[in-house]
């Protein structure tokens, strides 16, 4: 940096090093002034918030230590408080939402990148973005109403008949629950993967592809095995921003999953989330422990997205290394 | 040119007269179970008193009280009374008390949909405390087809719904059921949110989300305000009371469990009326209440509040009914004109 600017033709009083006021002069300075502190920002506010959810919850972190991870009671009225329940629910509805969004968005994505037309390409593109926009309450109505009743009445039968030997599809058949919520979830998170997939997918180079059909690939097998490889790791942030979503969604979760702080095997149980039961309780929590017992949820749910992106960022690393490997072998 | 500055004047000075008499303006928060009433209450208590506007969010009971604690409303509005650490709390922050002032009442009903039934159950303590409890899981159970003869009952299993969001509805029904069940009492009590004790109950958000729940999940019961139920034409049960009768909810058998209590009620308005003694009373009723502090150190605002408290006692019970609430028995409205004194 500062070998390069010596050789700038002097535009500042001083020969040589440009002085700091010259620099502040030409815009230098304060561009990058300004915009460190934009970025500062960024992490000033998340320094801000743990640090909000770490004083708020004082009292319930003393009270129960770790067992709050541990302890499946909710009890407003006896004052006891478990986390696990909403933990769980948290985690078993952000799964089955990956497991159905991720071979279908990455599927669609395929498909509108690599083998549809141009004009079907960029018309369903438009309809994708649409969806992504949708506010969450509106694809709760559409949980209520549509997806409710017909898990209730086809779905959850068919499973049960087919695959009821598995604890997974036991029990009444209620309609809501963590499955119900696992694939509004999924129909949420869908639109994203394509989105940002599909970007990924058209931003590979043409020569690759170019040089697979050259050495005598078929499409599918240039778009297969050169393609989506070369995107994986823009693949991989398609599905952890999905994740994310997934995780934090509170809205269309809670008109769905039957808030019951329940830990059951089975689907088809009524569950709770994290999110939902912060929103569903936290106007009239009373007490000075309960109060403080929902934001160590919000506290276990940041640490949650945390752990998750952690393992994100773990899992692109692993996996470009390997990547940067097989190119180099 | 010197009479159009000289007018140009006089019509500042108009403005300037009129900018200072911006109405007073009173904050409020609390339940949102009287939203509705309270909003209607205000609005016309603004049309005949033109200088005094008053605020009211809804943002529940918990915030209402906490809010009226920290001092950043002029009152609050429960639909639960504060317990006695709430009122130390506040006592200790301001070196005075807080008032309830009981403004309309509510009920709660039992609502359920069971396929190919029509009629209207009569419920007995018994019954509803079993099957919230989870004791009594079949509909064919002898005690929900006991008082129903002539009524068939499927052999099917009960699905309870519940609300999923703390409310002043849950609290009418667990306080109920407090009274009524000893067990119930002791093992999960009465609150704005508890641990409901049956394992696969299903919580909806809002009187519209246990509705939804219970119109679209055969065999289900649940538990949503009178005033929701009425106005969305669902099917309720009848109750049993104290006195032995099923009463199915309306507003005069409401402000009959009112009356009813009324004799015994504390200086304080603190009761609870829930299985409350008189023939026709509804044992489901709940008061709401306006916390009005004892002091206040701008003698306008408590000019004011005390004036709309005198209104709403009078006048505005006036209103209650056209919105489905019941109005205050004459007792009660008695004693808070005397109570109102008490605010300095």
């Amino acid at each position: 940096m500062a070998t390069s600017t010596t050789t700038v033709p002097s535009a500042g009083p001083v020969e040589g090093s440009r002085s700091f006021l010259s620099r502040l002069r030409d815009g230098d300075e304060i561009a990058r002034l300004i915009t460190f502190l934009f970025a500062a920002s960024v992490v000033l506010v998340t320094l801000l918030l743990v640090f909000e959810l770490w004083q708020g919850s004082v009292l319930a972190r003393h009270k129960f230590g770790l067992n709050f991870f541990f302890t499946r009671v909710w009890d407003p009225i006896f004052e006891q408080f478990g986390a696990l329940p909403f933990i769980y629910g948290t985690m078993v509805t952000s799964v089955v939402a990956l497991l159905i969004a991720v071979p279908l968005g990455i599927g669609a994505a395929i498909f509108l990148a690599e083998l549809a037309p141009q004009k079907i390409s960029a018309t369903l593109q438009f309809f994708i973005d649409l969806l992504a926009a949708v506010p969450s309450v509106i694809y709760g109505l559409l949980g209520v109403f549509i997806v409710i009743p017909l898990m209730r009445e086809y779905i959850q039968p068919a499973l049960k008949s087919t695959f009821g030997f598995l604890p997974l599809f036991q029990g009444p058949a209620y309609g809501v629950g963590f499955l119900t919520a696992g694939i509004v979830l999924a129909i949420m998170v869908i639109p994203y993967i394509i989105s940002v997939s599909r970007e990924i997918l058209l931003s590979v180079p043409r020569d690759q592809r170019e040089a697979a059909l050259a050495l005598g690939a078929t499409r599918w097998e240039s778009t297969w095995k050169v393609v989506v490889p070369f995107a994986r790791t823009g693949i991989l942030g398609s599905v952890f921003l999905a994740l994310a979503r997934a995780v934090g969604e509170t809205m269309a979760v809670t008109m769905v999953i039957g808030n019951a702080p329940a830990i059951s095997a089975s689907l088809f149980s009524p569950g709770d989330s994290i999110a939902s039961v912060i929103a569903n309780q936290f106007t009239e929590a009373t007490g000075d422990l309960y109060l403080q017992s929902l934001i160590e949820l919000g506290l276990v749910l940041f640490l949650l997205t945390f752990i998750l992106n952690g393992l994100a960022r773990l899992l692109i690393l692993v996996t470009t290394q390997r990547g940067a490997g097989t190119g180099l072998a | 040119m010197k009479r159009i500055s000289g007018l140009l004047l006089a019509v500042f000075a108009l403005a300037a007269m009129a900018w200072a008499q911006d109405p007073l303006l009173i904050n409020g928060a609390g339940a949102t179970f009287p939203y509705p009433m309270y909003s209607k209450w205000f609005d016309e208590y603004h049309k005949a008193h033109g200088s005094i506007q008053i605020n009211y969010q809804s943002i529940g009971s918990g915030g209402g009280i906490k809010q009226v604690t920290e001092g950043t409303v002029d009152f609050g509005a429960t639909d639960g009374p504060m317990n006695d650490d709430q009122l130390k709390a506040f006592q200790d922050k301001h070196g005075f008390g807080i008032l309830h002032f009981p403004t309309v009442l509510g009920a709660v009903v039992p609502t359920y949909n069971i396929p190919g039934i029509t009629a209207e159950l009569n419920l007995t303590q018994d019954a509803i405390a079993g099957i919230f409890l989870g004791r009594i899981t079949k509909w064919n159970d002898p005690a929900i087809a006991g008082p129903n003869k002539g009524v068939k009952l499927p052999a099917n299993d009960i699905v309870v719904v519940h609300r999923s969001d703390g409310s002043g509805t849950t609290y009418a029904w667990t306080d109920y059921l407090s009274k009524i069940s000893d067990d119930w009492k002791n093992k999960v009590g009465k609150g704005t949110s508890v641990n409901w004790p049956v394992p696969d109950s299903l919580g909806g958000k809002g009187n519209e989300g246990v509705a939804g729940f219970v119109k679209q999940t055969p065999n289900s019961i649940g538990y949503v305000e009178l005033i929701y139920a009425v106005q969305n034409n669902m099917p309720y049960g009848r109750v049993k009371n104290s006195s032995g009768a099923f009463i199915k909810a309306d507003l005069a058998g409401v402000t009959a469990a009112a009356a009813g209590a009324a004799k015994n009620i504390p200086d304080d308005f603190r009761v609870s009326i829930t299985d409350a003694p008189g023939k026709t009373a509804y044992p489901i009723s709940t008061f709401t209440w306006l916390l009005v502090p004892s002091k206040f150190s701008d003698a306008s605002k408590r000019d004011a509040i005390k004036g709309f408290l005198n209104w709403m006692l009078a006048d505005g019970q006036n209103y209650t009914e056209a919105l489905s609430y019941a109005k205050l028995p004459k007792e009660v409205v008695a004693k808070e004109l005397k109570a109102i004194n008490n605010v300095q």
